[in-house]
C-alpha cells in the first residue's frame, strides 16, 4: 500500500508541476506568473517529502524546508521586481517586457 | 637579291613602329609619308626580290630565309623563317603592290578624317601581318601573321568607332572569323601531334610518306584546315561577315576584305595542297563549299541596294570560285583568279570609295545614277573593274582566269558536270550583277549632287588597277589563243598541274568550251542592260510583285544566314549573358553571406524578449531531454 | 487515509488549475491558498506533520500574504474587474468544506499515516542540526539577502514614484482649475473604488 501511494503522490506532485507550468506559459500577468511559480517549487516539494515518507527519513523534510526558504526569498524579491516593472512600464503584461528583443 | 627577303614584312612592321611611337607628333603629311611609304619600299623590294626569283629561281625553285629560332620547346622549335616559292611570289607581289596603290589613294581618301594616323597605322600592322602570313614557313608562324591580320581587320572595320553599329559589325567579323580560327588551331594541333612537326615543306613530306591517301587523319587534318581557310574567305556557312564588313572605310573594303586577308583562306589550301591531295574527300567538300557560296553570294548580290555591299557579295562569290579552283585540284588556276581579282575587286572598291565619298557618303545605287558625265574617270576605271568581274571575254584578265576555272569544273578528273553547270549559272550572275551596278550608277538620271572631286592620288591608282585589270590575264591565255603562259610555268615549280580527266579534259580546253563561257557572259551583260536601261521600271515593278518580293527579300538578307545564326547562336548566348550578368561566382560568396544573415534573423527572431517565450523553449527542452531519459 | 489523500490531492489539482485559469487576480491569489492547504493535508497523510505545519505557516501564511499583502497595497490588481459575482463564491465554498471535512476527519479518526511510520517534528529537527546544518546556515543568509535586495528594489521604485508624483503635482498647478479636476479624478476615483 506504501509504494502505491508513493507512486501517486509523486503522480500528484507531476500533475501540479504540469499545471503550474502550463500557467507560466500561459498567463500574461507578472504576479499570476510568480504564483505560478510557486506552485511548481510547492510540486517539487512534495515530491521530495513523498520519497522522504517512502523511505521514513527526516531528509525528504529537510529538503522541504529549503525549498520553503528559497520559494520565500525568491517570492521576496519578485514582487519587489514586480513594484518596479508595473512602474517603469505601466501594466503587468509579462509580454510588455521585450527590450531585450533582436 | 633574295636575301633581302626578311624586308618585305620588316618595312611595313618598322612604318606601323614608327607611326605608334611618333602618333602625336605627325601630321597628316608625315604620318601619310611613313604609312605609304613603308608600303611603297616593301613593294620595291618585293619587286626586286620577286624579279630576281623569277629571272634566276634558286635551287629548288624555293628560297627559304631563317630569322632566328622563336622558341625551343621539348623538340618543338619552330623559327622566325621565311619561304619563297612561285605561290608566295604571286601573294607578295600582290600585296605590296596592290597595297601600295590604296595607301597612296588612302593618303587622299581619308584626308579629313580625324583618325588618319591611326588608319595608317592599323594598315601598315595589316601589311606586315599579311606578308608574314604568306612568306612563312612553318604553320606557327603563318598562324601568327593569320591572328594579326583577323586583329587589324577588327580594327579597321571598326574603324569610326563612335558609331556602335560599326562596332558590333566588326565584332562579328571577329567571332565569325573565331570559329574557323578555331578550327585551324586544332588542324595545326593534329598536324603536329601527327608528324611531330610545323615547318611547312617538312610537314607536307611527312604527310605524303606516313599517310595513305583517304585516311582518316588526313581527312580530319584537311577538314580542319578547310574550316580555317572557310572563315578567314567568308565561305559558307561563315560567310555572314563579309557583307557587314562593308561598315570599314573603302580602303579598308579594298585592301583587306578583297585583295589580300580574305584570300588567306585560298592561300592556306593552296600551300597545303599536299594534304588536301590526301585526302580526296575532302578536297571535294573545298569544291561544293565553293560552288554553293558563288551561287548563294551571286543570287544576293543581284538584289543588294547598297553599293559596297554588293561588292562584298561578289567578293565573297570569286572566292567561291578560288575555292571551286582548288577542290577539283586546279590550285594555279585558283591562284591565277586571286591575282586578277585582286585587281579588279580592288580597283571596284576603290572606285566605290570615291563615288561615295563624291556623294557625300550615299550608298545607295538608287539614289545615285548619270555620273557618268560628272566622275568620268571613276566611269571608265570602274566599268573596266566591272568587265573583268564579269569576264568579259578577251579584254578582261578576269575572262581568262574564271573561264580557267569553269573549264576545269568539267575536265578535271575531280570535276563534274554539276559543278560545271554551277559555275556557268555563276558566271552568268555575276555579269548580270556587275553591270548592273555600272548601268544603276553611272547612266540615266542623276539623282544626288556630286559634292567631292577625286584627284591624282585617288585617280593614280585606279587607273594603274584598271590597266592592270586588263592586261594581268596576258600571262596566261589558253591554248587556242596561243598559249602564252609565262604564270602557269612559274606556278609549276610549286604546285602540281591539273590532271585533266580522260573523257572530257580536252573538250573542256577547246575553244568550244570558251564559247559556251562567252555566250554566257555576254548574254549575262546584254540581259543586265536590257533589264536595268530600258526596262528599268518594269524590272522594279518585277521586284516589287507579290510573287518575286519574298524571294528577293530572302537574297538580301543573304539567304536567311545572319537570321539563323541569330536564333540559334547569338539569343542564346545574350540569353546567358544577361543571366549570368551579375557575377555568378560572387553569388557562391554572397550567398554564404547571405547564409550568416539568414541564420542570424532566424536566431534573433527567436529573441522575442520575452518571458513566456523563454520558459516555452526551456520546457520544450526540458521535454526532449525527460524523452531521452526515460526512452531509453 | 487512503480516501483522504485521494480527495485532498483532488482538491489541491482543482484548486491549482484554477489559480491558472482565473482572470481576477485576487480570486487566482485565493484559490493559491486553498491550492497550498490541500497540501498540506496531503502531507499529513504522508506522515510528515511537521512539514504539513509549516506549509501552512510559512507558504500559505507567509508567502501568500506576501502576495496578497502587495497585490493591495501596491494596487497591482487595478485593471482587475472589481465587482464580485455571487456564483463566485461556490468554487472555493466547495473546496474549503471538502478541505475541513478532511482536517476534522483525519484529526478525530484516522491515527495511521499512509507510509507506515510518521516522521515527527523531533526527527526532522535532528537532522536539520545534524548533517544539514550547513544549509539551515546558507538558508539564513540566503533569507538575508533577499531582504536587503527587495528592499533595495522596492525602495528605488517609491523613490521615483515620489519623484514622478512631485512632477505630476508641479505641472498640475500650472493647469487650469478644470483641468485639474480632470487629472485629480482618475487615481482618486480607483482608490475609492478598491477599499
Amino acid at each position: 500500500m506504501a509504494s502505491v501511494s508513493l507512486d501517486h503522490a509523486l503522480v500528484l506532485a507531476a500533475i501540479l508541476f504540469a499545471v503550474g507550468f502550463a500557467g507560466l506559459l500561459t498567463r500574461r500577468n507578472l504576479i499570476v506568473v510568480l504564483a505560478c511559480i510557486e506552485i511548481m517549487l510547492n510540486a517539487a516539494g512534495l515530491a521530495f517529502v513523498a520519497a522522504g515518507a517512502r523511505w521514513g527519513q527526516a531528509d525528504g523534510q529537510v529538503m522541504f524546508l529549503f525549498v520553503l526558504a528559497m520559494a520565500a526569498a525568491e517570492v521576496a524579491v519578485g514582487l519587489a521586481i514586480a513594484i518596479r516593472f508595473r512602474q517603469s512600464l505601466k501594466s503587468l503584461d509579462v509580454d510588455d517586457a521585450d527590450r531585450m528583443r533582436g | 637579291m633574295l636575301s633581302l627577303l626578311w624586308l618585305i614584312p620588316t618595312l611595313p612592321a618598322a612604318g606601323f613602329v614608327l607611326l605608334v611611337l611618333l602618333d602625336r607628333r605627325l601630321g597628316r603629311a608625315g604620318a601619310a609619308w611613313i604609312g605609304a611609304g613603308s608600303v611603297g619600299l616593301s613593294a620595291v623590294v618585293a619587286l626586286l626580290v620577286c624579279g630576281s626569283f623569277i629571272a634566276s629561281p634558286p635551287a629548288g625553285d624555293a628560297y627559304r630565309q631563317v630569322l632566328w629560332t622563336w622558341m625551343d620547346v621539348a623538340g618543338f622549335a619552330p623559327a622566325i623563317g621565311f619561304y619563297l616559292d612561285a605561290v608566295s611570289v604571286v601573294w607578295v607581289l600582290v600585296i605590296t603592290c596592290v597595297g601600295f596603290l590604296i595607301h597612296l589613294y588612302s593618303t587622299e581618301h581619308m584626308e579629313h578624317d580625324e583618325g588618319f594616323t591611326r588608319f595608317f597605322i592599323y594598315m601598315n600592322l595589316f601589311v606586315a601581318s599579311m606578308l608574314v602570313l604568306v612568306l612563312a614557313d612553318n604553320l606557327l608562324l603563318l598562324y601568327l601573321g593569320w591572328e594579326g591580320v583577323g586583329l587589324c581587320s577588327y580594327l579597321l572595320i571598326s574603324f569610326w568607332q563612335r558609331d556602335p553599329q560599326n562596332v558590333y559589325s566588326g565584332r562579328k567579323a571577329f567571332i565569325v572569323t573565331r570559329v574557323g580560327d578555331t578550327a585551324l588551331i586544332a588542324g595545326l594541333f593534329l598536324l603536329f601531334t601527327q608528324l611531330g612537326t610545323l615547318d611547312i615543306q617538312p610537314l607536307l613530306h611527312a604527310a605524303e610518306e606516313t599517310w595513305a591517301s583517304g585516311s582518316l587523319v588526313a581527312v580530319a587534318a584537311a577538314l580542319l584546315i578547310l574550316g580555317g581557310a572557310v572563315g578567314k574567305s567568308a565561305q559558307v556557312p561563315l560567310q555572314t561577315w563579309l557583307p557587314d564588313a562593308m561598315a570599314g572605310p573603302s580602303p579598308v573594303s579594298a585592301l583587306i576584305h578583297a585583295a589580300t586577308m580574305v584570300t588567306a583562306g585560298v592561300y592556306l589550301i593552296a600551300r597545303t595542297n599536299i594534304l588536301f591531295d590526301l585526302a580526296p574527300d575532302a578536297r571535294l567538300i573545298v569544291a561544293i563549299v565553293g560552288t554553293a557560296t558563288l551561287l548563294i553570294a551571286g543570287f544576293s548580290a543581284l538584289v543588294q541596294h547598297d553599293l559596297k555591299r554588293a561588292l562584298a557579295y561578289s567578293t565573297i562569290s570569286q572566292i567561291g570560285y578560288m575555292f571551286l579552283a582548288l577542290g577539283v585540284a586546279d590550285w594555279e588556276a585558283g591562284v591565277f583568279h586571286f591575282m586578277t581579282h585582286a585587281f579588279f575587286k580592288a580597283l571596284l572598291f576603290l572606285g566605290a570609295g570615291v563615288i561615295i565619298e563624291a556623294l557625300a557618303d550615299e550608298h545607295d545605287i538608287f539614289k545615285m545614277g548619270g555620273l557618268r558625265r560628272e566622275l568620268p574617270a571613276v566611269f571608265w576605271t570602274f566599268t573596266i573593274g566591272a568587265a573583268a568581274l564579269a569576264a568579259l571575254p578577251f579584254v578582261t584578265n578576269g575572262f581568262y582566269s574564271k573561264d580557267l576555272i569553269i573549264a576545269a569544273s568539267l575536265g578535271s578528273v575531280d570535276g563534274s558536270v554539276w559543278l560545271y553547270v554551277g559555275s556557268l549559272v555563276g558566271a552568268f550572275l555575276t555579269a548580270l550583277y556587275s553591270f548592273r551596278l555600272v548601268w544603276l550608277v553611272f547612266f540615266g538620271h542623276r539623282r544626288t549632287e556630286v559634292t567631292r572631286r577625286p584627284r591624282w592620288r585617288q585617280l593614280v591608282p585606279l587607273w594603274v588597277l584598271a590597266v592592270f585589270s586588263i592586261v594581268a590575264g596576258f600571262v596566261w591565255m589558253p591554248v587556242w589563243l596561243g598559249g602564252f603562259n609565262a604564270l602557269q610555268k612559274l606556278l609549276d615549280t610549286a604546285l602540281p598541274e591539273v590532271e585533266w580527266s580522260a573523257s572530257l579534259g580536252h573538250f573542256a580546253e577547246s575553244a568550244g568550251a570558251a564559247l559556251i563561257t562567252i555566250a554566257v557572259v555576254l548574254g549575262g551583260i546584254g540581259i543586265s542592260y536590257l533589264l536595268w536601261m530600258p526596262w528599268r521600271q518594269g524590272t522594279h515593278a518585277l521586284a516589287a510583285s507579290p510573287a518575286v518580293r519574298p524571294l528577293a527579300a530572302f537574297w538580301l538578307g543573304g539567304w536567311g544566314f545572319d537570321w539563323l545564326y541569330e536564333r540559334i547562336f547569338v539569343r542564346p548566348v545574350k540569353w546567358f549573358a544577361h543571366w549570368a550578368r551579375h557575377d555568378l561566382v560572387d553569388y557562391v560568396v554572397g550567398g554564404i553571406a547571405w547564409l550568416n544573415v539568414a541564420g542570424w534573423r532566424t536566431l534573433s527572431a527567436g529573441q522575442t524578449g520575452r518571458l513566456r517565450a523563454y520558459v516555452a523553449v526551456a520546457g520544450f527542452g526540458l521535454v526532449l531531454v525527460l524523452a531521452v531519459v526515460v526512452l531509453r | 487515509m487512503t480516501a483522504l489523500f485521494y480527495i485532498a490531492a483532488a482538491v489541491a489539482v482543482i484548486a491549482t488549475v484554477l489559480v491558472v485559469t482565473r482572470r481576477n487576480l485576487v480570486h487566482a491569489l485565493l484559490y493559491l491558498v486553498i491550492s497550498l492547504f490541500a497540501v498540506a493535508v496531503v502531507f499529513y497523510t504522508l506522515g510528515a506533520p511537521f512539514v504539513a505545519a509549516l506549509e501552512v505557516i510559512v507558504y500559505a501564511g507567509a508567502i501568500m500574504m506576501l502576495f496578497v499583502f502587495a497585490v493591495m497595497l501596491l494596487n497591482l490588481h487595478a485593471d482587475s474587474p472589481r465587482a464580485v459575482p455571487r456564483i463566485a463564491w461556490l468554487g472555493p465554498v466547495i473546496l474549503i468544506a471538502v478541505l475541513l471535512a478532511e482536517v476534522i476527519y483525519a484529526l478525530t479518526v484516522e491515527t495511521q499515516p499512509l507510509a507506515g511510520a510518521e516522521v515527527g517534528p523531533q526527527a526532522v529537527s535532528e537532522a536539520l542540526y545534524g548533517p544539514y546544518v550547513l544549509g539551515v546556515e546558507l538558508a539564513s543568509m540566503l533569507l538575508l539577502a533577499a531582504l536587503i535586495g527587495a528592499r533595495h528594489v522596492a525602495a528605488r521604485a517609491s523613490d521615483e514614484e515620489e519623484a514622478a508624483a512631485s512632477m505630476e503635482r508641479g505641472r498640475a498647478s500650472a493647469l487650469q482649475p478644470a483641468e485639474q479636476v480632470a487629472t485629480a479624478g482618475t487615481p482618486a476615483a480607483a482608490e475609492q473604488g478598491e477599499a
